[in-house]
């Protein structure tokens, strides 16, 4: 088992093996989960302070569930309201918060490298929930999770990643989690939302969605974000939708037994029809949410293992 | 008061020579070059075979006189220009209020005459308060003595009033300086679009909102006849419609900012908020073609474009920090890169960074020459040493070269004759 990392703020620092480390603990929280008595003392004692600059209720509960069955003491931050009004910068925040010793922070923020920023200057873990349009990495790790428990493995899967890329954090987690475990990427998204040179990242590109879906085995939607849209990306939702909403029609280009995912939440009739979304049978939307919990239990428990045990070497005098 | 400087690797940008020999100065100017004897009570200065060259005439550095003195003052900036071997200083009005008034201009120049070790000459705004809406007071503006006319970073948009300030410069002979960049299209840009932009989350500008910039002021220098600089040419693409303008014989310069020469995207890394400039650096590719158009000439100007960023500024998320980077103590080690690179002579250097903007603002500096002003400086091109942003001179620490090997010592500099910088030994 390795995972050596000190804060997870991206996909992009992990090594294969890390990734496999993270997957395999986290399905025994899946299994605790599933329990009528969830609960591990993995952060017993551990305080975790979540820290969202932007609104978020799916990501922020999923923390805080993860946070509470490992038995830390969790305290919710909603920034958007408080002392970012009054004038008070990333930095300030930082050392405040960092001055009350919590041991994990989980942050969410609407600007790219702004978590990076933060974990520079505190000292303890800290966790990218989502920075800007530059990574996510928790909900990278969920979806692989999800996807080799729906497809048996992780590697030499044929993904399409469809929608809004180039405002999603969530693809280019996606992008940089897949490709490192061996897979085929496509991404699929009209011209205006796709971003300048990102072929060079290894996927290819499609702008016709039926061609890109074809003989996937898995295929990813990602919502329109219209909040960070400053106008004219597209010409309608409805232009949109039947160009490039994944109807059963679209899905049938894909492989007979390929799984549909969405990182949530949805705006059904817009980016995915909403039968289609409900369907048990191609739909894993709802086992994405179950997995959500457990890879942030096993994230949060792999950076408190590091953190003790760098405190442990401090704490004895070794140089790190 | 004589000097005589010997055994000097002499840097001539007029001739594009390098010669071995010594340089006289009297009453402030060079009064013999080559093997000039020296009078009896005259100061003897061995260079130790030292480069010796016209000192940097750089144009567009930013002060923060008035307004943001607690960045940049006239005395820091002035210290820091002397221990770079820039002798003139042209200063930009981008300050806060901008230098848009007769009398603006003259509490600056005021300031900078009691506290600037090195010559200062400032340009003023093109429009009111750089908004692009008003024409300054041009004629009286050059009455007390601004050198050009800029605003800088902001883009006229609105071409009527840019074309009626043009006309009006051109009938006054002023110098326009011009900021080639289309501003719809980089409108909340923080870097330039592509494969880095995209993969780090960040808002990219296409580099054609250069080329479409450069066209536009293309039009509008043909529809008036103005005298235009471009400031900051920093594209491949940009090129070929600059080379175009001077076949046709118009009247336009173009310039390059030394960052733009020496880094490109990738150097932003991990958000390093230090290497935020505008606009933002380019890809490799843009970067050696900039290179090339500055040795073949078509790239006229070399410039540090100085700008002066507290830690406040920067020590944010890369969208919402300030652009800029100090550059004035560090520009002619860092133009050493592209010497020992073998992609500039030291000739052609000094020809972009003294000669050519001296002759474009009508200013007698920047030659190796008998009767010019004895601006000089003396430099190793070979030292290297580590940089260490604290030890600068300026206000603000806010380099990309903080932390990096560089090769090129600026061992003494003199205005008018004056030694105003000597390195420790």
């Amino acid at each position: 088992m390795t995972f050596r990392a000190r804060h997870l703020l991206g996909i992009e620092h992990l090594a294969p093996e890390e990734i496999r480390t993270v997957l395999d603990l986290s399905e025994k929280y899946v299994e605790l989960n599933r329990r009528t008595v969830k609960h591990s003392d993995a952060l017993e004692g551990m305080t975790q302070i979540n820290m969202f600059f932007e609104a978020s209720t799916r990501t922020q509960a999923s923390f805080e569930l993860a946070g509470k069955r490992l038995g830390a003491d969790v305290m919710n931050m909603a920034m958007q309201h408080s002392s970012v009004k009054k004038g008070e910068t990333l930095i300030d925040t930082a050392l405040t918060l960092n001055a009350m010793h919590p041991d994990l922070l989980v942050v969410r923020h609407p600007a790219s490298g702004a978590v990076d920023l933060l974990a520079q200057k505190v000292n303890c873990a800290v966790l990218n929930a989502g920075d800007g349009r530059h990574e996510h990495p928790t909900q990278a790790l969920l979806d692989g999770l999800t996807i080799r428990r729906a497809k048996g493995r992780i590697q030499r899967l044929t993904v399409a990643i469809c929608g809004d890329i180039a405002h999603s954090r969530v693809a280019r987690s996606n992008l940089i989690l897949l490709g490192k475990m061996e897979n085929r990427i496509r991404l699929i998204a009209p011209p205006t939302l796709m971003p300048s040179g990102i072929r060079d990242l290894g996927c290819e590109v499609y702008e016709d969605m039926r061609e890109g879906l074809k003989d996937c085995d898995v295929v990813m939607m990602l919502r329109l974000q219209k909040e960070r849209m400053d106008g004219g990306f597209i010409p309608s939702e409805r232009e949109y939708y039947h160009r490039y909403g994944l109807d059963a029609e679209k899905l049938a280009h894909a492989k007979e037994d390929a799984i549909v995912m969405h990182p949530g939440p949805m705006n059904r009739g817009v980016e995915i029809d909403g039968e289609l979304a409900d369907d048990i049978n191609r739909s894993v939307i709802q086992d994405q949410v179950e997995m959500g919990v457990a890879v942030r239990m096993a994230c949060m428990d792999l950076l408190a293992r590091n953190l003790r045990a760098e405190r442990g070497r401090q704490a004895v005098g070794v140089m790190v | 008061m004589t000097t005589l400087l010997t055994n000097a690797r002499l840097i001539d940008p007029e001739g594009l020579t390098e010669t071995t020999g010594s340089l006289l100065i009297e009453n402030g100017l060079i009064a013999g070059i080559g093997d000039a004897k020296a009078p009896k009570d005259a100061d003897i200065i061995d260079c130790g075979g030292k480069c010796l060259a016209p000192g940097i005439v750089d144009l567009g550095v930013k002060i923060g006189e008035p307004g943001e003195r607690h960045k940049e003052s006239f005395r820091s900036a002035g210290l820091a220009a002397a221990a770079g071997g820039v002798t003139t200083i042209v200063a930009r009005p981008d300050t806060n209020p901008a230098i848009d008034n007769p009398e603006t201009l003259e509490f600056v120049t005021r300031r900078a005459a009691e506290a600037c070790p090195v010559r200062i000459r400032h340009m003023a705004a093109l429009t009111k308060g750089r908004e692009g809406r008003e024409m300054t007071e041009i004629g009286f503006l050059l009455d007390a003595g601004a050198i050009a006319f800029t605003d800088c970073d902001h883009v006229v948009s609105n071409t009527k009033v840019l074309s009626r300030a043009l006309t009006y410069a051109r009938s006054l002979n002023a110098l326009v300086m011009g900021h080639p960049q289309e501003p719809g299209l980089s409108a909340g840009a923080a870097t330039t679009s592509g494969k880095f932009a995209s993969l780090r989350g960040l808002p990219g500008v296409s580099p054609m909102a250069e080329r479409i910039g450069i066209d536009r002021d293309m039009g509008m220098v043909e529809m008036t006849g103005v005298k235009y600089h471009f400031d900051q040419i920093t594209t491949a693409r940009a090129l070929p419609p600059l080379e175009r303008a001077k076949n046709n014989g118009f009247d336009v310069t173009a310039g390059t900012s030394i960052h733009h020469l020496t880094l490109n995207e990738f150097d932003v890394g991990d958000y390093r908020t230090f290497f935020k400039v505008k606009p933002p650096l380019r890809s490799e590719d843009d970067r050696l073609a900039v290179v090339e158009a500055v040795a073949s000439g078509l790239i006229d100007i070399i410039s540090s474009m100085h700008t002066p960023q507290d830690e406040e500024s920067k020590r944010l998320p890369f969208e919402d920090a300030a652009s800029g980077a100090v550059a004035l103590e560090t520009f002619l080690p860092a133009a050493m890169r592209l010497y020992h690179a073998g992609q500039l002579t030291l000739p052609q250097l000094f020809r972009a960074m003294a000669l050519n903007p001296a002759k474009r603002l009508g200013l007698p500096q920047g030659r190796l020459a008998e009767g010019a002003p004895a601006d000089l400086v003396l430099f190793d091109p070979d030292a290297p040493f580590v940089l260490d942003r604290f030890t600068l001179n300026s206000k603000s620490k806010n380099t990309p070269f903080d932390g990096q090997r560089m090769e090129g010592r600026v061992l003494a500099t003199w205005v008018a004759g004056e030694q105003v910088f000597k390195a420790e030994a």
